[in-house]
């Protein structure tokens, strides 16, 4: 069979199960839509939950992006782990005893505040429609990519998947969809790097092939690879694998910042309101963080065998005898090679091999139609004066991978269905927040509180309808900044929602006059740091400028800790939260149903 | 939800959320100095002792630390259940 039949196939029959899901889990009430009845197990919720976290960023670009940065890939490893720790110790338990629908929800009446909720549905928004927009961009392009269909058939056709789970299944179809996507794509991840690291260590596992011997040309022994690797580098001349790049503090505030802000992301919060109990809801994040440690473990061996790999084959190599699987992706503008000193082989040195179109501000490589004299592809883009004449794009080291290893069509089909499932779940919990943010928090609970729930249930599809259509507005026109604003998503969530979810829990006498400081404090701070380097002076975004060295994307660190300072500080000046207030704190710290009334009276705590 | 037979008393809450406080401190500092501590700040001191094919510090920053809050989570799972279940707070 085709690689192109095997795709459809498996993309085909993928797609099936999902809508088949969907059609099974219809909802009735504004529960079931909004937290799937609160009847899901924690296993199920675990798996959803690791589907619902992993994006197309982290299926597709996490790998090559460590692979490129080397050691300091860990701020993603730790950053979008670490936050899971947080979640189960300081707020999933306690926001299912709340046991209320959303975010805001829990703002807003643990802060006896309709501003506060107000600003916690913007924040709700921005984050989510920020995100959702990489991730039908993300459909798209895995769409053109292996099946040769336009990117923005791609992104209708994913359009299409998620309308139908998410507005006739809502929670209850996007957490049945989810279970099923993460098992297509945690074995789609899987399969490949198996595969590769038997190939390359004789290890079965990749987490042990990532510290396995590997055979030195140099010696004949055998060195370890990560050595090897580092040995690689140096040869080449970029800096050694193993070795950090960025400044310590840049390296602590960006991971602070992930861990924070992955804690704080509404649309993984919301998936512990779906669990029965408080003790489902802590044994589902520990589920939850194992899922996801099966694939974020093996990307770093992942990266490191997929670096390996193309340095040996690639450097060095006549353009005349590079493997096939090179010029398959020649042809996708994922790869490039320009022979600048014309002896036709190929070198790989530091720096880019192009530069960018005269009068375009990014990099976006351009065929000529033309060919060279080796006969490989032109390009519009003008040589770099660097001595790189190799361009590989971050994406290839996780698409690319089967074909390296040499592995059969229908696992290279795999990586195309668990790129799309990764895309697909992630997408649907964002689109389900943006719902619930309108429906429940915006009209039922501020503008339109007279409707019914047959009402609301009604405009959570509607809201769910237009978000999709606005994601595939997004996803088909991509703003130029979704990278960038990536930053903002976490920033943001860090700066914002973890300290006024943990002060709510933690501090009785924390009250609204405090929280709502703390928030536009910890906003306008992360907003202002990141909007200034990213948008008002990108040339002045290097790291002699940044403020004690630390980065836009590590600026949420400081936020979240500026918050939670000026929170602290105005609410000992402030009134103390109503009595009611207190007594609803009492209760959510304790998992069983019991009377708080003399809680009140107790503001030590 | 039912209201189990002889609800907690005040006492008894407020002793159960100590309990909890100091696990959660004590947990959180293992979180703390695997990832910040050896994944991050002494790293490079970490790096001189090789572990299997990695320098430790590299390891921690890109294997152990996750495994590390792998197992944290189960072990306050675990210990949360108990906590519950003396203090009689269990649903």
């Amino acid at each position: 069979m085709t690689l192109q039949s095997w795709t459809l196939l498996l993309v085909g029959l993928s797609f099936t199960l999902y809508i088949g899901i969907a059609l099974w889990s219809r909802v009735h009430t504004t529960r079931g839509f909004y937290v799937a009845g609160g009847g899901v197990s924690p296993l199920a919720n675990g798996m959803a939950t690791a589907a619902d976290w992993m994006s197309a960023a982290s299926f597709i670009s996490m790998a090559g992006l460590i692979s490129f940065i080397g050691r300091d890939g860990a701020v993603y490893l730790m950053g979008w782990t670490g936050g899971y720790v947080l979640l189960a110790l300081m707020l999933a338990p306690y926001l299912r005893k709340f046991g209320q629908f959303t975010v805001p929800d829990f703002v807003g009446q643990r802060y006896y505040s309709q501003q506060a909720r107000l600003v916690a549905v913007v924040c709700a928004l921005f984050v989510s429609f920020t995100y959702v927009a990489g991730q039908m961009r993300g459909v798209g392009v895995v769409f053109s990519r292996f099946l040769d269909v336009d990117i923005d058939v791609g992104v209708l056709i994913g359009m299409g998947i998620v309308f139908v789970y998410a507005v006739l299944g809502g929670m209850k179809g996007i957490t049945y969809t989810q279970v099923a996507q993460y098992c297509v794509l945690i074995f789609a991840f899987l399969v490949p790097a198996i595969f590769i690291s038997l190939s390359l260590t004789g290890e079965v596992v990749p987490q042990l092939g990532f510290g396995a011997n590997v055979p030195d040309p140099v010696s004949g022994g055998s060195i370890p690879l990560l050595e090897k690797l580092d040995g690689l580098h140096r040869e080449l001349g970029f800096a050694a694998y193993t070795e950090g790049r960025k400044e310590t503090i840049d390296v602590f505030f960006i991971t602070l910042a992930l861990m924070v802000g992955t804690a704080g992301l509404p649309h993984v919060i919301i998936r512990f309101f779906t669990v029965p109990k408080v003790r489902d809801a802590r044994l589902s994040a520990g589920y939850a963080l194992l899922f996801i440690a099966l694939l974020y473990t093996t990307a770093p061996a992942v990266a490191a065998f997929a670096r390996t790999n193309l340095i040996e084959t690639v450097h060095d190599t006549a353009y005349s005898e590079l493997p096939e699987w090179f010029h398959n992706w020649e042809n996708t503008g994922l790869l490039a090679w320009v022979d600048k000193d014309g002896d036709g082989r190929v070198r790989y040195a530091p720096g880019s091999a192009f530069d960018p179109i005269p009068g375009e501000k990014t990099m976006r490589l351009t065929r000529s139609g033309a060919t060279g004299s080796a006969g490989e592809p032109r390009f519009v883009n003008p040589p770099s004066s660097g001595a790189n004449e190799l361009h590989v794009d971050r994406d290839i080291m996780v698409l690319a991978n089967p074909e390296i290893a040499g592995l059969p069509n229908w696992v290279i089909a795999l990586v195309a269905a668990g790129a799309l499932a990764a895309a697909l779940s992630t997408a649907a919990g964002l689109l389900l927040v943006i719902s619930a943010s309108i429906s429940h928090d915006l009209l039922k609970k501020v503008f339109m509180p007279q409707i019914s729930e047959r009402q609301e249930l009604l405009y959570a599809r509607l809201a769910a309808s237009v978000a999709v259509v606005i994601a595939g507005y997004f996803g088909v026109n991509p703003p130029g900044f979704v990278a960038e604003v990536v930053a903002f998503a976490f920033g943001l969530a860090a700066a914002s929602f973890f300290p006024a979810i943990v002060l709510g829990i933690f501090s009785k006498r924390m009250n609204r006059e405090g929280a709502v400081a703390g928030m536009v404090v910890g906003i306008v701070f992360t907003a202002a740091y990141i909007i200034y380097f990213k948008f008002v002076d990108p040339a002045a975004n290097v790291p002699a400028n940044w403020w004690l060295g630390i980065s836009p994307e590590g600026i949420g660190g400081v936020g979240m800790l500026l918050n939670f300072a000026v929170a602290l500080g105005i609410s000992r000046f402030t009134p103390p939260p109503p009595p009611e207030v207190q007594d609803l704190v009492e209760t959510i710290r304790i998992p069983g149903a019991f009377e708080a009334a003399e809680a009140a009276t107790d503001v030590r705590s | 939800m039912n209201t189990a037979p002889g609800t907690p008393s005040k006492e008894r809450r407020h002793a159960y959320w100590r309990a909890n406080l100091r696990l959660m401190a004590a947990l959180l500092t293992i979180w703390f100095a695997v990832s910040y501590g050896c994944g991050i700040l002494f790293v490079d001191e970490l790096d001189a002792i090789r572990f299997g094919g990695f320098g430790l510090g590299f390891w921690f920053a890109q294997q152990g630390s996750i495994y590390v809050f792998v197992v944290l989570i189960f072990v306050y799972v675990w210990q949360m259940n108990r906590l519950d279940r003396r203090y009689g707070v269990n649903e």
